[in-house]
């Protein structure tokens, strides 16, 4: 029924290399629930364009390093 | 569990306990009774009532309980919660027809009234499992 994302994210590793910044700080900057970052570390939801630019702002980083879609093969 | 996933429990547990009761009333009658005669009205009628009622109390005590970080529904609980009514909605469609088809044929207002009750809760439960599904497979 749910078809699993194929885009991966780095949002933990970079949470730890920003003074290990926790979900629920990082979900509060973003204006969503810690357990809707949870969902998106994991991979189990798509953050809208805008929340991932969102995300990518607080870390102050391209939305690409934050954010990664596989080649097609 | 965010805030609006325990609103979709208690939805779920609401209206199979409210619709539950329901049956065991009338179910009750059916053998001593002609099915034109159940008074089945009084139960319907009580059965929604206690049920909005209910859902409210028990929203609270879930609450007092186990208080949310956040009382805000974001992005992600309102697109599980769009999908969940997408995917559940079919139940009502399904018991409206049904009332129509007896409609039709003239059965009894018993049928017809329950045949419609059944589709709402049949599409209650299924949106809210599909929701609680969602929330935790991913969307």
């Amino acid at each position: 029924m749910v078809k699993p994302t194929r885009i991966t994210n780095a949002i933990r590793a970079l949470r730890f290399a920003n003074g290990e910044m926790t979900q629920a700080d990082l979900a509060q900057r973003i204006g969503v629930t810690r357990q809707t970052v949870l969902a998106i570390e994991q991979g189990k939801y798509s953050p809208s364009l805008e929340l991932a630019f969102q995300i990518a702002r607080v870390f102050d980083v391209p939305l690409d390093e934050v954010f990664q879609y596989p080649e097609q093969s | 569990m965010t805030y609006e996933e325990k609103g979709i429990w208690v939805y779920l547990v609401v209206a199979v306990g409210a619709y539950g009761t329901y049956l065991a009333i009338v179910l009750g009658q059916v053998t001593t009774v002609p099915i034109a005669g159940i008074d089945y009205v009084p139960a319907l009628l009580w059965s929604i009532g206690a049920s909005i009622v209910g859902a409210i109390v028990l929203r609270i005590l879930v609450e007092i309980l186990g208080p949310s970080d956040s009382y805000a529904a974001d992005a992600r609980d309102r697109d599980v919660k769009r999908a969940g009514d997408r995917l559940g909605f079919w139940p009502i469609i399904a018991g409206a027809l049904g009332a129509l088809v007896l409609s039709v044929v003239q059965a009894e207002y018993f049928w017809i009234s329950n045949a419609i009750y059944l589709g709402f809760v049949a599409s209650a439960v299924l949106s809210s499992v599909i929701t609680l599904v969602l929330y935790r497979r991913g969307i």
